[in-house]
């Protein structure tokens, strides 16, 4: 080292000795990043969660510069979403960055939950875990269903018809509180207002708030890993797990490698396909909302068209609309539904496994016939899926109890 | 990766990307446009279609001709010359000249813009509606459509193509099929001819509904490659670092 | 491991991190030129910010008008000849009586009358201090140091009848001339840049 570098050396230490006596910050950088130890044995299905950071910085970028060419008026919304795709200088991939991305963070997030299936990661003592990503899973979908609304073409505006109109099921109140979710007789500029003021203010301070929760009870717990073992308990000499690395360097040389992968995926679509087959972009909302005539095949965004056909399989307004608000719910319940004695799918008998598939297939498929009319051989097949999708979870005390288990090893499986 | 968690990912990947190729099935049958939108003499051609044909009655109001121009590779004095007919400024949109109460009480409503149509019914759909109308005495316009039933638009285009009759059948369950044209009276056009003065006038629809697509396929190249690039290089280092894993 | 393989091992690492650390850097600044070019004017500012036209045959001498053009205030007034007469009685007392700080008005303004014709006056009106809209005072007096001009409301800053700023006020200089051309004797065309006078 030569004198110079060394009395740089000097001062940058000094300057961090006086941060240190002001704020924690060498202490949190241990804590969360150089010795936050998680398993060694990760695999890729543990890149979902800094993916969903990723894209939900791509988000927050993208809105913010979306929302100083967006106007949330009825009479200018659609407009202005052509005014940034065409006359604002690289307004086009602004738009499309942000529209692409809310697919992808449900594609993202889907896989991040379920990696915590095959793993057990939200069971003891991850439950905290699991519930605060759960109230995060909400808000995204109050966040999509929110920004959906917002181009003002038809189906924004039918979309969000059918959905307000759920709450109108709910008994003596449904009405009123319909009226009071729209702040109108009908969906207007007033409801598109509000819509807005919650996708681009409300919704994302909970959301930061809730992911500051959820990093901050991962990070006191530890992260689970693909054999379901504790890593803490089996420390070496210095106090560090036996089968943990730090984040920092290890995990993230390798979440960058998977970043990218992310990115150039991501690239492909928003450069290649931003419409994706009219999934990310429906046809029809190129067309201004029309309140006098729908659109002939109205579906939700294809993220929330599990849910959708789940409500539209039962021939009554009210029971359509429990079943479909318990299956969004359901989820959050399974730390104390699942009473197996192992963690992950590698040590878990075939029930579960089954059990698994069969639950990965119906949400597969209903996610499917969500996006068909609902008529003809669609309506017996959303119910008989329907039925699996609600079994998997009400039976699971059951099947994981009876489940033949493996016994799981001491330390992690590694093969260098 | 173990055995079992491969089988689910691949289980779960395959049956996302069967379902998701499936799409909701239309019932009318199209035939395909075949336009080609990095022609540009066929989207100069287009254009000047769009501008003596269309926009009398339809505005493609988010459109401006400098973009066109730009684009098209059509130089300020051929755009105003050939094509602006109801504008003066290069900068200006693509308006309608006929108001819209007068257009709404002839046709009892009022032409839509065309500056998404392509992206809203596809290329195809516009290609065959162009192509298909047919005579029905029954119709106030005198002409029906077979893509859009009912339609209120006239067939704007009858001197190019002519008129031709559509020929019915009647299945077991009494319900009427389209199942082809016959030509009536002949246009200035042959059929390939007309044909392709639609095909280019679709591709130029489908131009203006996305005017940067070119630009954005280019760029993504680029940036795909540098991803591929720093995609090495991290690869690399993550080997490195983890090289201290036992 | 030996201590010559760590030894490489360690200069590679260290190259790599680098290389991987400038690239993603690169990379970062690339994605987010996207972002600030959008701030930019837009095509329909700039549509909205084309040259504006106008007629000025019909102004009397004497008399001023106030356009806008790309939404700033602008002052087209038509100078008679006593106004004139006075442009050089103030000449000492100006900051800038000959124009040369040359961001204040095109080529074709640096002169006493600071315009094409000498009877037309072109200036924005936002005074070179803090932006305000000075307001016009064409008569003499009643200090004796005040020739007719264009005085600021906001901070007192004054300027002549050719818009040029007085010595001892807070605007540094004088106010800009826009590009502008004559289109014919009657209409002048703001914003375009003269061709030919």
């Amino acid at each position: 080292m030569t004198g110079l570098e060394s009395e740089m050396g000097k001062d940058r230490s000094a300057f961090i000795k006086w941060v240190d006596d002001r704020f924690p910050w060498t202490e949190t950088m241990r804590y969360h990043v150089t010795e936050y130890y998680a398993s060694k044995n990760f695999n890729w299905w543990y890149i979902f969660g800094v993916l969903a950071m990723v894209i939900l910085v791509i988000q927050f970028v993208t809105g913010i510069f979306l929302t100083m060419n967006y106007k949330p008026s009825a009479a200018e919304a659609f407009a202005s979403i052509e005014y940034i795709m065409r006359d604002v200088e690289w307004g086009w991939l602004i738009r499309y960055m942000h529209s692409t991305g809310a697919s992808f963070l449900f594609i993202v997030v889907y896989l991040h939950m379920f990696r915590a299936m095959l793993y057990g990661s939200y069971k003891k003592p991850r439950e905290l875990i699991w519930i605060i990503g759960m109230l995060i899973f909400f808000v995204l979908f109050a966040e999509a269903f929110a920004g959906y609304l917002l181009p003002w073409g038809q189906m924004s505006y039918w979309g969000a018809q059918v959905i307000i109109s759920l709450f109108g099921a709910i008994p003596f109140v449904g009405e009123a509180l319909v009226e009071w979710i729209r702040g109108d007789y009908a969906i207007s500029d007033i409801t598109l207002n509000r819509f807005f003021a919650f996708h681009v203010a409300l919704l994302p301070l909970v959301f930061v708030g809730l992911i500051f929760l959820h990093i901050v009870a991962l990070h006191h717990v530890g992260s689970n890993n693909p054999d379901g073992v504790e890593i803490k308990e089996h420390k070496g000499a210095d106090g560090v797990p036996l089968d943990g690395i730090a984040f920092h360097p290890y995990h993230t040389s390798k979440d960058l490698v998977g970043i990218i992968v992310f990115l150039m995926i991501f690239s492909a679509v928003v450069f290649f396909a931003p419409d994706m087959g009219g999934y990310f972009l429906e046809h029809a909302n190129f067309e201004p909302a029309n309140t006098m005539a729908t659109p002939e095949h109205i579906a939700p965004a294809w993220y929330f068209t599990p849910f959708y056909a789940i409500l539209r399989a039962v021939p009554d307004k009210l029971w359509g609309t429990i079943l479909f608000g318990a299956s969004v719910l359901l989820p959050a319940f399974l730390p104390w539904l699942d009473r197996s004695r192992v963690k992950s799918i590698r040590y878990r008998g075939w029930m579960y496994k089954l059990a698994l598939t069969i639950f990965v297939v119906s949400i597969v498929v209903l996610g499917w016939l969500g996006l068909q009319p609902a008529e003809g051989i669609y309506v017996p097949l959303a119910r008989i899926f329907s039925i699996f999708y609600f079994s998997f979870f009400i039976l699971m005390p059951y099947y994981t109890t009876i489940d033949k288990t493996k016994p799981v090893p001491d330390r992690v499986v590694y093969n260098a | 990766m173990h055995k079992t968690t491969s089988i689910g990912s691949a289980l779960f990947f395959a049956v996302f990307l069967v379902t998701s190729g499936l799409n909701a099935a239309t019932e009318i049958e199209l035939q395909p446009a075949n336009n080609d939108p990095d022609d540009i003499q066929s989207l100069q051609r287009g254009a000047r279609n769009f501008m003596n044909y269309c926009s009398g009655c339809h505005s493609a109001k988010y459109v401006r001709f400098n973009t066109i121009g730009r684009d098209l590779e059509i130089s300020e004095k051929q755009m105003i010359e050939n094509l602006m007919f109801n504008a003066d400024k290069t900068f200006d949109t693509i308006q309608v000249t006929m108001p819209v109460e007068d257009s709404a009480r002839w046709f009892g409503t009022s032409p839509p813009d065309l500056s998404l149509i392509a992206r809203s019914r596809g290329v195809d759909y516009i290609y065959n509606f162009l192509k298909d109308f047919y005579l029905d005495p029954g119709s106030p316009t005198g002409v029906d459509n077979r893509v859009l039933a009912g339609t209120s638009m006239p067939h704007i285009l009858w001197e190019l193509q002519g008129y031709q009759n559509a020929i019915f059948s009647v299945d077991e369950d009494g319900v009427q099929h389209l199942d082809r044209f016959e030509a009536v009276t002949a246009g200035t056009m042959s059929s390939d001819q007309y044909d392709g003065f639609v095909r280019d006038t679709v591709n130029f629809l489908a131009y203006i509904s996305e005017p940067i697509r070119s630009t954005r396929r280019a760029l993504g190249v680029k940036v795909l490659m540098f991803l591929v690039f720093f995609l090495v290089l991290a690869t690399m280092l993550k080997k490195q670092i983890w090289k201290d894993v036992t | 491991m030996t201590d010559d393989v760590d030894h490489i091992d360690r200069r590679r690492r260290h190259f790599l991190t680098v290389a991987t650390l400038v690239t993603g850097g690169a990379g970062m600044v690339a994605a987010s030129i996207p972002f600030l070019s959008s701030l930019k004017p837009s095509a329909r500012a700039k549509a909205l910010g084309a040259p504006v036209e106008v007629p000025v045959g019909s102004l009397e001498p004497g008399e001023m008008i106030r356009v806008m053009w790309r939404g700033r205030l602008v002052f087209v007034l038509r100078r008679d000849e006593e106004m004139l007469s006075r442009l050089t009685d103030v000449n000492d007392l100006l900051r800038d009586p000959h124009s040369e700080v040359i961001d204040q008005q095109p080529e074709f303004a640096v002169n006493e009358h600071r315009s094409l014709r000498p009877e037309f006056l072109i200036v924005e009106g936002a005074c070179t201090h803090l932006g305000c809209a000075p307001l016009a005072e064409f008569e003499v007096g009643p200090a004796d140091d005040w020739f007719g001009g264009f005085f600021c409301p906001c901070h007192g800053s004054r300027f002549d009848l050719s818009g040029r700023v007085y010595k001892g006020v807070p605007a540094p200089t004088n106010l800009r001339v826009p590009p502008y051309r004559f289109i014919n004797d009657d209409v002048i065309i703001i914003g375009a840049e003269p061709v030919a006078v």
